[in-house]
């Protein structure tokens, strides 16, 4: 949770934000609708050919790992999902708990994603959200009323990435801010410790 | 007994249908995505932990997968047979699209369906279920969702969707019409469907349950994003998204 100085830093931006938008005829985003929904079409095809490559197990997370690594920001979703003691962390400790997350994270949703074998995902529309774009997608499975999946793209780390997912309303940064922490307590806060759990969790 | 109940239920329903004239049009405001309210956080624990040991109980690790043909018909069954409970929720909410809707599938699947066996109605005619129950009806007439509970057996839930699941058992017209023994028989059917979809999604749900380092707050997040959205869409979202390269995390 922010402290009250870092929530008035934070009224500031928005205020200086504010005031630049009013400003200008357009929102200040380098990054625009189409580039944001392509670049998720093209993190949806990959999607759709390791489902249906066949692939299980190791080989399907491995594909995973890839197409997060591809179009995610990897480093600024592991440190949202860290939280504040991403603050006291070393750059080390921050580098070793990046590359320990990425591979949770395929293996976590690599499991799960079994659950989408027949599924189809579609991009069906993208729009503009605070200060970053929003792509949605959905998954259609035959004889099913389609879910949504929610799909943050941002270009502020100088790419265009996805930094969070949102499925019928689950906020993945959410949960994993949840897990995380809660893994982190497990450890009393110590961080080594818990890049170790990390290499073998999810 | 079931002549007294059914009398009781229907007079519970026109007693909410005159409460749905009265109240519809003040949806109760839904709490931010990040709010939890969990003052029983102690007590619901202890039932998570009892939830999980009969979890682990009744399903044995590596049993999942998609579901064969009796399971299907199964799980089409049980779905076919909410469809006029959700039919009279959705008109207690004044919504006559996702009513009609469901009348419509209804009709479909218990006739070409084979009284509900198979779904027809989806696979041919992109018919799929409206979800709603009676708990997005108290949503529809202004009732907030209370604090979070964990239910023995049911799992995850709010005190105003226990009252939901309560009431959803007093107005469903298919137990309002059925005798002693077909309402052992519908209750049978929606067990033997829960464990369908339970193996269906082993996967997440094993994930959540036994892979997390805290299942408890991982179920309870999720329950409650995944119900906010049912009943407020992306709208109810929008407002919190998370922006990491804003947040003083990310510094």
């Amino acid at each position: 949770m922010p402290n009250d100085l870092l929530s008035r830093r934070n009224l500031m931006i928005s205020a200086v934000a504010g005031g630049m938008a009013a400003a200008m005829p357009l929102p200040a985003l380098a990054l625009n609708d189409s580039q944001a929904r392509a670049l998720i079409i093209k993190a949806v095809d990959d999607v759709n050919r390791a489902i249906a490559s066949g692939k299980t197990g190791p080989a399907l997370y491995s594909d995973f790992e890839r197409i997060f690594i591809k179009y995610g920001d990897v480093p600024i979703i592991a440190r949202s999902a860290l939280g504040v003691a991403a603050r006291q962390a070393s750059a080390a400790q921050m580098a070793a708990f990046t590359k320990a997350f990425q591979g949770y994270l395929s293996r976590k949703y690599g499991k799960r994603f079994r659950e989408f074998i027949g599924a189809r995902f579609e991009v069906v529309g993208a729009k503009p959200v605070k200060t970053f774009y929003e792509v949605k997608s959905t998954a259609i499975f035959k004889g099913q009323a389609p879910f949504e999946v929610l799909w943050h793209v941002s270009d502020k780390s100088g790419q265009d990435r996805f930094f969070n997912l949102i499925i019928e309303g689950v906020n993945l940064l959410a949960a994993e801010r949840t897990e995380i922490g809660a893994m982190l307590d497990r450890r009393r806060g110590n961080i080594d410790a818990l890049i170790q759990d990390m290499k073998t969790a999810g | 007994m079931s002549a007294l109940g059914n009398s009781i239920g229907r007079g519970a329903a026109s007693a909410f249908v005159l409460a749905a004239v009265v109240l519809a049009g003040c949806a109760a405001k839904l709490p931010a995505p990040g709010e939890i309210h969990d003052p029983y956080e102690a007590e619901n624990r202890e039932t998570h932990d009892m939830n999980k040991r009969l979890d682990q109980a009744m399903f044995k690790e590596g049993s999942g997968g998609p579901p064969g043909p009796i399971g299907q018909a199964v799980s089409n069954l049980r779905n076919n047979l909410g469809l006029p409970r959700m039919v009279v929720n959705s008109t207690l909410q004044l919504r006559p699209e996702p009513a009609a809707k469901n009348t419509l599938r209804f009709a479909i699947n218990t006739t070409l369906g084979i009284g509900g066996i198979f779904d027809p109605a989806g696979h041919w005619f992109g018919l799929t279920e409206e979800t709603t129950d009676f708990g997005e009806t108290l949503h529809v007439w202004g009732v907030g969702e209370g604090n979070y509970v964990e239910l023995p057996v049911i799992g995850p839930s709010t005190e105003r969707d226990a009252v939901g699941r309560f009431v959803d058992l007093l107005i469903d017209p298919a137990l309002l019409l059925a005798n002693g023994e077909e309402k052992a028989a519908i209750l049978a059917l929606r067990i033997a469907a829960r464990s369908v979809d339970r193996k269906r999604y082993a996967a997440t749900v094993n994930s959540i349950l036994y892979d997390s380092a805290d299942s408890y707050a991982q179920s309870r997040l999720l329950y409650l994003q995944n119900r906010r959205f049912e009943l407020g869409g992306d709208a109810a979202t929008e407002a919190e998204l998370f922006d990491p390269y804003e947040d003083p995390y990310a510094e």
